[in-house]
Formats: C-alpha cells, sequence, structure tokens
C-alpha cells in the first residue's frame, strides 16, 4: 500500500516515487501527453476529412455538372471527371486529397474559382467577428442574468429571464431577423440593412486580417469602423439573443443546483454576505460547467449561421459551406469542415486549458 | 446584489446606445447603380466559359462581342466591334470588317487579330459553352485554318458543316463571341492556358464597363469605359450585390439603399404598388418551363398519353394565381416576341378528353409515376399543381423536389418518369432550341447525347429531326422562318414535351432609374444606359 501510494498518477506500476519526481520522468509524462493530444488531433482530422470525403462521394451530387453545367456535351463532361481525377479509385483520391492538405493545398473551390484557402481567409473572418460578439453579447447579459434568476427562483425576475430565454429559444432566427430588419432598419433607421459595410465603402481598407472592425482601425479609417460597426450592430444581436438565451438558461439551472447544496447553507450560517455566498461560492462552482456551455456555443455559432447570414447578406463560412453543398463543390466543403473542426478541437482545448485555472482539483 | 442588479442594466444600456447612434440611412450615389439580386451562380467570368445567368450579364457589360444585339433595338442583330461583314456565295465562309479606331480597356487597339483569338480560344479550351461554335464543324485540329486574319482591318471565318449564315452570324453574339485582348490576356497565361485562370476573375474587353472586382458571393463592380463607342455610360460604377433573401432586397429597395432589386417573388412585386418610389417593369425572357416525359417508361411510351398529359395541366389556373405576372402561357419550344416563333396554343385543362385519351392508351385506370422538379419557387407551386390536374385524369405523381445538383444528374442520365423543368435559348437563333427539344439524331444510349433534351427523354422522331436539320441549313431567310413554324407546330403535338409558361421577368426599380434593358436571352442584360 505504501508502494503504491507513493506513485505518481500516471506513473508506471513499480516506478519509485523519487524516479518519478525526477525532471527527466516529468518530461518524459509531458511529452507523452502532449503527444497524445497530438495524437488525438491527428485523428479528428484524420476521421473528419474521411467521412466528409466520404459523404462527398457517396451523396447523388455530380461535382463535375457543378463546373460544366447541366447542358454540358459529354465530351467536355468527361474531360472535367479526369481532370478532378474522378476516374481514379476512391482511396486514391481520398490520398491525394490528404497529400493536398498536409502540403497545405485545399484545392479551388469551383464556386469562387479561387483557392479553397483564400476563400476561407475571406469569409471565416466574417463569421468570426459575427460570433465573437454575439458570444459576448450572451456571455455579458446571459450569465449575470441567470444568476440573477436563480437567485430570485419563482419570482418575477426569474420568470422575465425565462420568458427571455424562451423567446431566444424558441423563436425562429429568420422570422426574428426579417422583423428586426422592417423595424430597426426600414421604420426606424437606426440601423444600416443588410451587408457588412455600404457598398461605397468597400475596398477601402486594405484586408489585412479579413475582421474589418481591425482592418479599419489598422487603416486608422473610422468612418469605415463605424460603418462596420453600425451593420453589425443587428446581427449580432439576433445571434446574441439566441447565445444569450442559451447561456441564461444553463446558468440559472447549474446556479439553482448549487445554491441547494449544504456548503451554501453553511457559508450563510457562518455569516459571509449574500453576496459572497453566490459570486464566490456557488458561482464559483459552476464556472467549470458554464466555460463548457460557453464553449460550445461560440463553436457553434463559428460554423456560421446560414439563416442569419443570408437575411442579412453576410458573406460568412456558413453561406459559403452551404453554397458549396448545394453546387456539389467539394473541395469547398472539406475545406470548411477542416475550418469548423479545428474550432470545435481548439475550443474545447481552451475549455481544457481554463478548467485548470478556474478549478485546482483539474490541475 | 445591487450591483448584480446594476450590471446586466449597464450591458443592456451599453448595447442600445449603439443601436441608438444616429441614422446611418443612405442614398446611393447619383452617378453609381447598386443592384441587389442572386450572384452565387457566377463561378466564372471568362467569355470563353461563362454559361450562367449573371456570369453571362456581367460578361455582356464588359465585353462587346463580333456581332450583338444592342439594349437600343434587341430584335436587331448588328455588328459589335466589326461594322460590315460579306458572306460567300455558298454561304461557307463571312468576312469581316473592324469598326475602325475602337480600344480595349487597357488602351490596345481591338484588331482583327483579337477576334481571330478569341474565337481560336473558345475552341481551344473546349468549356461547355464551346459547342455553340464548334458545330460548325471547328475543331482544335483545324480551327487555324478556318479563322484567319485576312488583313489589318479584316478577318475571315470558314464553316465545314451545312449551316445558314444568319444562324452563325447569331450565334456570334453569344458570350463566347466576346472579343478579349490578346496581348493583355497572353501576358497573363501560364503555361499556354491562354489565360484561362486570370480571366475567370479578371477582364480583357472593350465593353461599356471594366471589372473592378468580383468577390464570390458578395460584390460585383464595374467601373465605366470612358472611351466607350456609344460614349461613356452616365453611371461611373455599377455595384451588383448578392442579397440572396428577396425580403431583405426589397427593403433596401424601400430604403434607397439599392437601385434596382432583380430577385422580388411575385408577392413582393404585388406589395410594391402603391409606393411611388419604387416602378416594376416587365423585361419579356425566353425561358421556357415545361414537363417532360421520359418515353423509356413504359407507361409513357405511348403518344396518347404525352397528348393526355398536356390536356392535364391548368395553363390558366397556374398563370392567373401564384405565377401573378412573371410567366406567360406559351406552349411551343421558341418564345413569342422573337423571329420565327409560333403562338399557337392548342392546350387548355380538359379532363375528360385526356381520360379518353389515356384510356385508349390502355390506361383507363391510370397509373403512378414520380415527378422530378427543383425544390425552388415556382417549381414546386408548379409542380403540386401539375400533380393535382394529372390526378384527375388517373395519373397519380409523387413529387420529387431535389436540388439542380441533384436533378441534372438524373435527367442527363434519363433515369427520371416525368420531370418539370426549364430552358432558355443560348442565342437567339431558333435553332438553339430546335435542336435540343426536336433534334435527337441517335437515340441509342452509347450516343451519350446528354446536352440534348430529346434524347434525355428518350424521344426520337426522325421527321422532325430532319426537318431542323433542313431548317438549321436553309439559305433563304423566308423558307428557313416557314420551317421553323411548322417544325413548332408539329413539334408541339407529336413530341414528349408539355411546354407551359415563358418567363416574365419582373424588375423593381427606384423611380429615378431609367435605361435598365434586360433582353430576352440571358446574356442580353445591359446597364449603360442607365440614368438615374
Amino acid at each position: 500500500m505504501a508502494n503504491a501510494a507513493a506513485e505518481l498518477p500516471g506513473t508506471p506500476k513499480g516506478v519509485p516515487a523519487e524516479a518519478a519526481d525526477s525532471l527527466a520522468f516529468r518530461l518524459w509524462r509531458r511529452l507523452r501527453a502532449v503527444g497524445g493530444v497530438l495524437l488525438s488531433l491527428a485523428l479528428t482530422f484524420l476521421g473528419l476529412t474521411f467521412v466528409t470525403f466520404i459523404i462527398g462521394r457517396v451523396m447523388p451530387l455530380d461535382p463535375v455538372l457543378a463546373i460544366v453545367g447541366d447542358r454540358a456535351p459529354q465530351h467536355v463532361y468527361d474531360a472535367v471527371y479526369q481532370q478532378l481525377g474522378l476516374d481514379q479509385p476512391i482511396w486514391v483520391q481520398y490520398l491525394r486529397y490528404l497529400g493536398g492538405i498536409l502540403s497545405g493545398d485545399l484545392g479551388t473551390s469551383v464556386q469562387t474559382s479561387r483557392p479553397v484557402l483564400d476563400d476561407l481567409m475571406r469569409f471565416f473572418p466574417a463569421t468570426i467577428e459575427l460570433a465573437t460578439l454575439a458570444t459576448l453579447v450572451g456571455v455579458v447579459l446571459g450569465v449575470p442574468m441567470g444568476v440573477l434568476a436563480a437567485v430570485h427562483q419563482g419570482r418575477l425576475i426569474d420568470h422575465c429571464v425565462r420568458l427571455v430565454g424562451l423567446i431566444g429559444y424558441s423563436m425562429p432566427v429568420f422570422w426574428l431577423g426579417m422583423v428586426a430588419l422592417l423595424v430597426f432598419y426600414a421604420k426606424l433607421g437606426w440601423v444600416p440593412g443588410p451587408g457588412r459595410l455600404a457598398v461605397f465603402y468597400e475596398g477601402m481598407v486594405p484586408a489585412v486580417t479579413g475582421l474589418l472592425l481591425v482592418d479599419s482601425l489598422l487603416a486608422g479609417n473610422m468612418t469605415v469602423f463605424w460603418n462596420a460597426v453600425d451593420h453589425l450592430i443587428l446581427p449580432v444581436s439576433i445571434l446574441g439573443t439566441f447565445a444569450l438565451a442559451y447561456i441564461a438558461r444553463m446558468t440559472r439551472s447549474f446556479m439553482l443546483d448549487q445554491l441547494r447544496q449544504e456548503y451554501i447553507l453553511t457559508a450563510r450560517v457562518k455569516g459571509l454576505s449574500e453576496r459572497a455566498v453566490i459570486w464566490r461560492h456557488a458561482f464559483g462552482n459552476v464556472l467549470v460547467q458554464l466555460i463548457t456551455i460557453i464553449g460550445l456555443t461560440y463553436a457553434s455559432l463559428l460554423e456560421g449561421s446560414v439563416l442569419t447570414e443570408t437575411v442579412f447578406a453576410w458573406p460568412g463560412i456558413g453561406q459559403y459551406i452551404t453554397n458549396a453543398l448545394f453546387n456539389s463543390d467539394m473541395n469547398a466543403v472539406l475545406g470548411g469542415t477542416i475550418v469548423v473542426g479545428t474550432c470545435f478541437v481548439g475550443i474545447n482545448m481552451l475549455s481544457d486549458a481554463l478548467y485548470r485555472v478556474v478549478d485546482p482539483r483539474a490541475r | 446584489m445591487g450591483l448584480a442588479w446594476k450590471r446586466p442594466l449597464i450591458a443592456t444600456g451599453l448595447l442600445l446606445s449603439l443601436g441608438l447612434a444616429p441614422p446611418v440611412m443612405a442614398e446611393t450615389p447619383p452617378d453609381m447603380l447598386v443592384v441587389g439580386g442572386r450572384i452565387d451562380d457566377i463561378i466564372t467570368l471568362d467569355p470563353a466559359e461563362v454559361f450562367e445567368f449573371n456570369g453571362a450579364e456581367v460578361s455582356a457589360n464588359i465585353y462587346d462581342r463580333i456581332m450583338m444585339y444592342e439594349p437600343e433595338n434587341l430584335t436587331e442583330l448588328v455588328g459589335g466591334v466589326v461594322e460590315s461583314w460579306e458572306i460567300s456565295d455558298d454561304g461557307k465562309t463571312i468576312t469581316f470588317t473592324m469598326r475602325p479606331d475602337l480600344t480595349f480597356h487597357s488602351g490596345n487597339p481591338v484588331r482583327p487579330d483579337d477576334a481571330v483569338y478569341s474565337l481560336k480560344r473558345v475552341v481551344k479550351l473546349n468549356k461547355t459553352p464551346s459547342f455553340i461554335v464548334t458545330q460548325f464543324g471547328w475543331t482544335e485540329d483545324n480551327v487555324d485554318e478556318l479563322i484567319e486574319v485576312v488583313d489589318e482591318n479584316r478577318f475571315r471565318i470558314t464553316i465545314t458543316e451545312d449551316f445558314s449564315p444568319g444562324l452563325v452570324l447569331n450565334a456570334l453574339s453569344a458570350t463566347i463571341g466576346s472579343v478579349v485582348d490578346e496581348q493583355v490576356v497572353e501576358a497573363n497565361a501560364v503555361d499556354g492556358d491562354m489565360g484561362y485562370d486570370w480571366l475567370k476573375n479578371h477582364s480583357a474587353g472593350s465593353g461599356a464597363f471594366e471589372l473592378v472586382t468580383w468577390n464570390a458571393n458578395e460584390t460585383v463592380v464595374m467601373e465605366s469605359n470612358p472611351d466607350y463607342r456609344h460614349g461613356a455610360p452616365a453611371m461611373q460604377r455599377v455595384v451588383i450585390r448578392h442579397v440572396p433573401e428577396p425580403a431583405a432586397q426589397r427593403l433596401l429597395l424601400e430604403n434607397g439603399d439599392i437601385d434596382i432589386a432583380r430577385t422580388l417573388t411575385p408577392d413582393q412585386i404585388a406589395g410594391l404598388a402603391g409606393n411611388d418610389d419604387i416602378v416594376v417593369t416587365d423585361h419579356p425572357k425566353a425561358t421556357l418551363y415545361y414537363v417532360a416525359a421520359n418515353v423509356a417508361v413504359e407507361e409513357l411510351s405511348d403518344p396518347r398519353v404525352w397528348e393526355a398529359m398536356k390536356y392535364l395541366i391548368d395553363y390558366d389556373g397556374m398563370e392567373e394565381t401564384f405565377l401573378q405576372g412573371q410567366f406567360v402561357q406559351h406552349q411551343s419550344f421558341w418564345p413569342k416576341g422573337t423571329w420565327a416563333s409560333a403562338d399557337a396554343m392548342p392546350y387548355t385543362l380538359d379532363v375528360e378528353k385526356a381520360k379518353a385519351l389515356l384510356a385508349e392508351a390502355g390506361y383507363p385506370e391510370g397509373f403512378e409515376l414520380q415527378i422530378d422538379s427543383l425544390n425552388t419557387a415556382p417549381f414546386m407551386d408548379m409542380a403540386q399543381s401539375v400533380q393535382s390536374t394529372l390526378a384527375q385524369g388517373g395519373i397519380r405523381t409523387e413529387i420529387i423536389p431535389q436540388d439542380g445538383s441533384a436533378l441534372w444528374p438524373k435527367y442527363r442520365a434519363r433515369r427520371h418518369q416525368l420531370i418539370l423543368a426549364r430552358w432558355g435559348p443560348d442565342y437567339l437563333d431558333p435553332h438553339s432550341n430546335a435542336d435540343s427539344f426536336a433534334s435527337n439524331p441517335d437515340n441509342s444510349e452509347e450516343a451519350g447525347l446528354t446536352g440534348v433534351l430529346a434524347w434525355r427523354n428518350a424521344w426520337a422522331d426522325d421527321e422532325i429531326t430532319e426537318m431542323t436539320a433542313a431548317a438549321r441549313s436553309e439559305l433563304d431567310l423566308e423558307r428557313r422562318k416557314e420551317i421553323y413554324e411548322e417544325l413548332q407546330l408539329l413539334h408541339q403535338v407529336r413530341s414528349p414535351f408539355a411546354i407551359m409558361f415563358q418567363q416574365n421577368e419582373q424588375v423593381a426599380s427606384r423611380s429615378n432609374v431609367e435605361g435598365f434593358v434586360s433582353g430576352p436571352v440571358f446574356d442580353l442584360v445591359y446597364y449603360r444606359n442607365v440614368t438615374k
């Protein structure tokens, strides 16, 4: 028992504690952990590309017709069929695609005639801008609302928060977007219409990051910056409402769970202030769960919201991937999938890292 | 607790303060035309490859073609970069004389060499629309001899197949007849690709506008050509914005953020009535909507079934209800309002007659089938109407709605039963449609005439195929017209195509916008006469 107790977690059986505690051994453990993460990442991407590739090939869609059009004579069709390598066995096609990815080539998009990588660099920042701000709205408003609702369970404020959550959750985004446009753009004129920027400002700031807010600041062009901000208000508010509804609801639920625990009663009996009980003790204990929820919300927004992007004519990755699917543009679909997959993996890793910061037990 | 209350309020206040920023409405500048529509079909702007609606529209404004239908008169075929032409006695050779002093956007002169290079480029690149000119007998191997520069003002084309010179001239008015600046294109060529990669999103033309940018699924921006042969366009810039949602397009139009909305639905057009700031104009198109029967399917092999099908469509009902002015009835393969069209419309909904025909064909109790259709408006509404009236005659159908990427492979492989689809001519000569709707020289599976509608429906009529060939090679214009009129009437009765409607594009624009022209064919849309 004594020997077993001296072993460090992750130490092979029989390795004494002194050896396990040595620098070399700690390095070995760290490397093994990093290797494990890298292996898991590689397997995730391999699986992601494989499944997407196979789905793309078995779907009754014809990528050749997306290029040549439905009226193409057979000889034109056959030529493009060969150019795309579709006459090769599917595993050869997949290996070629993988080889391309490893050399940084995601292929060329049918719908834009540009390298998929270039497209993603253009469309993804538009989605990042929207998703990040919407998540911020969701967190900044949703978390306090959820906490308040839990603290005042069954009272007016709780009902209001639940109503907001219900509305945000059940209203079709398409409808909400159109109504918001009708009221705030068409009737009141408070915000500009669909689009990322007024047409006369397009091309006025050089694309450095693709994020208009950042690029306009880098260029020192405040007119473009404020125009971009104006255009963001409505779509961010709509997407933010959904993020808010989800985050507020989950925060309320987590907090209610904690507030029923005995340690809360103990803290109150000890005479701690209500503020300390709620924010330091109860809220501190829901942080891990909240980070998961916020991370997932952000990742799902980074996938792109097709309907919001359609209503607001927002050139984001959601529209890009959807159009690519309709046009059998498999390179674009695969490229988009890899980006979305990377986001999920990245955000999950970030969440894991944050768990360790907020919860000592996870270290 | 107090602070807990204040936090969300402060955050909400911040958000609202952004929302209450000064009003941001803006009219479009007087010398800029902003058009809202769907431009996600554009996959290239190379005139040797463009075959999509919006790509062809943009191309029409950037490139002058060898022959053209100008916006001032869309029914008269005139020279584009050429001022005159001479046709040899046998009709096989046409010698063109260039207009003097034309220049490309680059400042280079427009030479016969450029016209010859452009046509050879179409043949050698061999992209989808190349069939429009390769049908004349031009191949990669012979095109250098058959298309040649005569002198510094003239060039000559020779065809090896039997085609009427009128048809050849019409074909040269299609997008593939666009003349590109050889020197600029070759300067941007890579590995002998004749500038193929570069021209996808750049321009090298002599048209009224020059391409500034094409951001896929976002915008197309064009700038006026101050040296254009008809004078500089009034609009300094034309911006075509991708606004996929028609309701958003309408809001943008009503607020003055766009000048023209191209893809509003009938109910949105109706909703604009009474708005004095908006004008709705009609632009008859040559696009036809039809139902076709795959005659290889046993139940659809009898011509009496095809005829019954034509009597089981509620043409009037659809036109008067959900199509609301965006379509007009038309029942022959060449659209009305064009040269040599036949306007006879013998079919109306007649259930009893259809039932009698089905009984004669051996189907008194009808049968069950599938209708393939695109899943977008107005196809789904049309499909449901057709489904309902076919059922009245005993033909029970299941609608298979699908996207084009799934429908077209099925159609080309002859795997459909009934199909609801559309077709627009590639150029303004009846041969463009006759060659697809009527002619089928080899109905075998091996022939693989996948671009031909008659073949896709496994239907071949030798007499009709021969008439199509005779019409295309007829030198006498009047006689040619007669053959086409006769051919359309014959096809109307004997083919498995129930042609139903011709599109009428309704364009909504701000009331101060004038001069926008959208011609019958998809590559005849002009911005150069627009004023505000």
